[in-house]
């Protein structure tokens, strides 16, 4: 590929992500927004960050991710639910999966 | 931008200095990975600066990398961050006032500083937990991506660090609190399953956003209450 092919496909995905991005806080400022559609998009952003979690815990692309993975994350979501600290969750996190991989398992 | 700092407490800060860690290694890795591929040095840095959204830089690379058409590769990387559209809805007010704000806060949307605003309960800690997350992760994540292009194959491999498991944890972490509402509950649960039950066949980003098909489930749980209410 061309840089000049390269350079206008990345500056049209930069464009285009950006295009989303924005979208939302404009239109949101010409509108007003009641308190039960305020409520609704904050779920719905959970939904999202939710059904992210979700597919990158078990999902490698469209394949099954593996034991490691869920295992780390499924760690972090018990401690997190027992209100340890952030920093703790998200070490363990790392550290099971990684462990669980240093012992061979994927 | 001082009253920000004021604002947000030490734990906070804490916490979002921890995923500014992660997200420098991985930057560092996605950097390297895209220079051992064959493509040009600059092109993960440009990437990273532009785009700043992680998962849709590793598809655009990878893609082109194979060979593959560019306009796949932009298709494939929108179709990742359309997502932003209905995360900017909910969380558009916390950018700010004005053009600038707006401009550059649309620009520091990610699912990190997304996260992190919606497990704040108070507006000013709200908006301070998205925008100190957002530029910091916004500086770490392109010196990383800058250190691994020059520095080359130091980290490829940031599973045997377990930082696949780290970035969803993290979000998983932010997240939980909200789902001590039933409603959002059962939203966020159907949603996964839909979303785990069309991730093996349609393309990366179309399943999460038909994660939304979710909220039916939360909602019409609602309205049954409060018509009982009523």
């Amino acid at each position: 590929m061309t840089t000049t092919a390269l350079v206008f496909a990345a500056a049209v995905l930069g464009i285009g992500t950006f295009a989303f991005r924005f979208a939302g806080p404009v239109l949101r400022a010409r509108v007003d927004v009641s308190p039960q559609l305020e409520r609704t998009m904050a779920m719905a952003a959970i939904v999202l960050l939710a059904a992210l979690v979700g597919t990158a815990a078990l999902l490698d692309g469209q394949e099954f991710a593996g034991v490691a993975r869920p295992a780390g994350i499924a760690v972090g979501g018990v401690l997190a639910w027992r209100k340890v600290p952030f920093v703790v969750v998200v070490i363990a996190a790392a550290g099971t999966a990684a462990l669980l991989r240093l012992l061979g398992i994927p | 931008m001082r009253s920000t700092w004021r604002t947000l407490d030490r734990d906070l800060a804490r916490d979002i200095a921890l995923v500014c860690l992660a997200d420098t290694i991985v930057g560092v890795s996605f950097g390297a990975i895209a220079v051992s591929l064959g493509l040009p040095f600059w092109l993960p840095m440009f990437l990273s600066v532009v785009v700043f959204a992680g998962a849709a830089q590793f598809m655009f690379i990878g893609i082109v990398a194979a060979g593959g058409n560019p306009i796949a590769a932009v298709v494939a990387g929108l179709l990742v961050n359309a997502r932003h559209l209905p995360f900017g809805f909910a969380i558009g007010d916390v950018l700010g006032t004005g053009w600038l704000r707006r401009v550059v806060g649309s620009h520091l949307m990610i699912d990190e500083s997304v996260a992190f605003a919606l497990s704040q309960d108070e507006p000013r800690r709200r908006q301070a937990a998205y925008w100190v997350c957002g530029v910091a992760l916004f500086g770490c994540w392109n010196l990383g991506v800058l250190a691994g292009a020059f520095g080359g194959t130091v980290v490829t491999n940031t599973d045997a660090f377990g930082l696949d498991a780290a970035f969803p944890a993290v979000l998983l972490a932010l997240i939980l609190p909200a789902m001590r509402d039933p409603a959002t509950r059962r939203a966020a649960v159907a949603g996964v399953v839909i979303a785990l039950a069309t991730a093996t066949f349609l393309p990366a980003g179309l399943p999460v956003l038909l994660a939304l098909v979710g909220l039916l489930v939360g909602l019409r749980g609602l309205r049954t209450r409060q018509e009982v209410a009523a």
